[in-house]
């Protein structure tokens, strides 16, 4: 199958899904159901239903302190909610550790980028190797029993460095690279994982414009190599460019669904983002009038 | 000159003392937490003064001599799994807190009267309850060896066969913390160290290599009280203490945390520069006019406030110690 006649394929298995918050998929691979996290009486994730397709790019989006992050970290083992469950490949995951959720086949990458610095490129790509017997404490003095996994791996990881242009900085401490590289390392660290799905947290936030498109690119080549993507992303102009399908969120919840094109055009997105009255005008002498102010308010509570 | 002389002989006596071979191990064992993992035990006295008992209280019952190494490595295994069940969960300062208490509580206990029976109480185990089994083991033959100016017993509490003894054990150990670091294990346990969170998302249960850290570091660090009782006696106040625990981290971060050989070095330049520095102002205070300013009863606290000054000096001036890798370091972004 050419890469084409794949994304006709993935346009297709979308097309039919209604756009509205909570659409249900053809192949979810990920759903969720009633997930709740309140810090204190502030409510930062409600999200009643969420289904995520399978092999293709879903972008999360939403306006600032709209719970996305916070979401993902729920999703990901990584916070515990008050309410939910959510099922990946059918099986739950909904109270498991961060651990056993990566074991399981989703892997994430975090926002604040997460290399380790003090050890090499090389080192941090092993790292996330799978299956390492050398990593079991009764087996680590004997290197015979891990000198092949680890020769395997490194092969592998050196491919994968390859790819993302980093193989040159294999010896490098990880520390020493720019926000940018570091960013592409957590991914090519991540793809060592051999994931089912990949969860990125705003993977473009810092990186330079020029850095952009080839990460954009990479993000790409990932769903075409049958995996699974969801982010995180603030820059608008990405979300376009690589989403098949758009979930935006506000105050918690998820206000609209569908394919990127028509979802920024959605009046609940535009409410998200800027606001119900974005468009009143603040000169408009009629704001002088209370009862013109009082209708706008009873609008406003209503809401 | 001859005075001079024999201050520097007695320091470089140092460089071997069964005491610099315990200090050398027990900063082995908190390399492992603090140079590998990033674990900051602030009790490591308190694994030593338990592997002491451990060892100590066995043979004073009469129990074999191999019953009592192995319930001192016990000592230190249950130690750290109290400690770190409830606290490895947790963000790495508490551990610090936990650790620095918990020493306290078991160097409390020791000197209470409640298991005086068996402790000492206060006043410790004296030497000369447990020390016979281990001279036993001396394969050497009777009387003394002279090493240039070195001269000590064959077998005795400070004699050639505790030195042999004792630098076996930190050759044994250094080997196998050098060969688990240098492992796929070894990385896991510096990736957390680096972010702990990091790995998790690799799918490693980090709870679980940081209580293994956390145990064999403790273990070893249990060996290093035996070590440090077998020429002395056990006495709570003495071993168990906090002075302890900060000249271990002198020990390690003069050497160089997350080097092999950090450590040893780390132990054997400290004990021959207090040394030096202990015998020297001595002399100095008998024979000179020093002697008006600063008593000799007062050169022990001067030498105790000068190894806080040289820990302070190293955290802010050389972090990576003498062997560490600057570049490594240099990267240290927080």
């Amino acid at each position: 199958m050419s890469v084409d006649e794949t994304t006709t394929a993935r346009s297709t298995s979308l097309a039919d899904v209604a756009h509205e918050p909570g659409a249900a998929k053809p192949d979810p691979i990920l759903v969720a159901d009633h997930v709740v996290r309140r810090f204190g009486g502030m409510t930062a994730v409600d999200v009643d239903h969420l289904e995520v397709q399978e092999g293709v790019i879903t972008a999360l989006i939403g306006p600032n302190g709209a719970g996305k992050t916070t979401f993902f970290n729920l999703l990901t083992g990584f916070d515990t909610p008050n309410t939910g469950e959510w099922t990946f490949q059918g099986r739950s995951l909904s109270g498991k550790s961060g651990a056993a959720v990566a074991k399981a086949g989703v892997v994430r990458t975090f926002q604040l980028t997460k290399a380790l610095g003090r050890l090499t490129v090389l080192q941090n790509m092993l790292l996330a190797s799978r299956d390492n017997p050398g990593e079991n404490l009764w087996l680590s003095w004997l290197p015979f029993l891990w000198k092949k996994h680890e020769a395997d791996s490194t092969e592998k990881a050196m491919e994968i460095l390859a790819r993302f242009k980093l193989d040159t900085k294999a010896n490098d401490y990880a520390g020493s690279l720019s926000g940018g590289q570091r960013k592409l390392l957590e991914m090519a660290r991540a793809l060592m994982t051999d994931p089912t799905m990949i969860m990125l947290d705003e993977p473009m936030a810092g990186v330079n414009p020029a850095l952009v498109q080839s990460l954009l690119g990479h993000v790409q080549a990932l769903r075409d190599e049958g995996m699974t993507v969801l982010f995180v992303e603030h820059d608008m102009h990405a979300v376009r460019h690589i989403s098949d399908w758009v979930v935006v969120m506000a105050e918690g919840r998820i206000v609209a669904e569908g394919p990127p094109s028509s979802v920024m055009k959605d009046e609940a997105v535009v409410d998200a983002y800027l606001g119900a009255h974005h468009d009143t005008d603040l000169g408009d002498d009629s704001l002088l009038d209370p009862a013109v102010l009082a209708r706008y308010e009873a609008e406003e509570e209503e809401r | 000159m001859e005075e001079f002389l024999r201050i520097l002989t007695q320091s470089a006596g140092e460089i071997l003392a069964p005491t610099t071979a315990a200090f050398a191990i027990a900063a082995i064992g908190l390399n492992l937490h603090f140079g590998y993992t990033g674990l900051l035990n602030m009790g490591q006295a308190g694994f030593m003064l338990l592997g002491a008992y451990g060892f100590g209280i066995t043979l004073t019952l009469g129990g074999p001599i191999w019953l009592a190494f192995l319930i001192a490595i016990a000592a230190g295994v249950v130690f750290a799994l109290l400690l770190g069940m409830p606290t490895l969960q947790l963000r790495g300062d508490y551990l610090a807190i936990v650790t620095i208490s918990a020493a306290e509580i078991v160097r409390w206990f020791g000197r209470s009267t409640l298991w005086q029976e068996w402790t000492g109480g206060a006043s410790g185990l004296q030497g000369r309850y447990y020390k016979d089994p281990f001279h036993a083991l001396s394969f050497l033959p009777e009387g003394r060896f002279a090493l240039g100016p070195f001269e000590y017993i064959n077998t005795g509490s400070d004699s050639w066969f505790t030195r042999i003894f004792a630098w076996g054990l930190v050759a044994l150990v250094l080997i196998f913390v050098w060969l688990i670091t240098r492992s796929p294990w070894g990385r896991v346990l510096k990736g957390i160290r680096e972010d702990e969170d990091a790995v998790r998302a690799l799918g490693k249960s980090v709870y679980s290599y940081k209580l293994q850290a956390l145990v064999l570091g403790g273990a070893i660090g249990a060996l290093a009280g035996v070590v440090y009782a077998i020429p002395l006696a056990i006495s709570p106040d003495s071993m168990g203490g906090r002075t302890m625990t900060f000249f271990v981290w002198t020990v390690l971060l003069l050497g160089g945390a997350a080097t092999v050989f950090g450590p040893v070095l780390g132990s054997m330049i400290f004990f021959t520069a207090y040394m030096f520095m202990r015998t020297g102002m001595r002399a100095l205070s008998e024979d000179t006019a020093v002697g008006n300013v600063i008593s000799t009863t007062q050169v022990e606290y001067i030498g105790g406030m000068l190894v806080g000054i040289t820990l302070m000096c190293l955290v802010i001036f050389r972090p990576q110690g003498i062997l560490g890798n600057k570049k490594e370091l240099a990267f240290n972004v927080r």
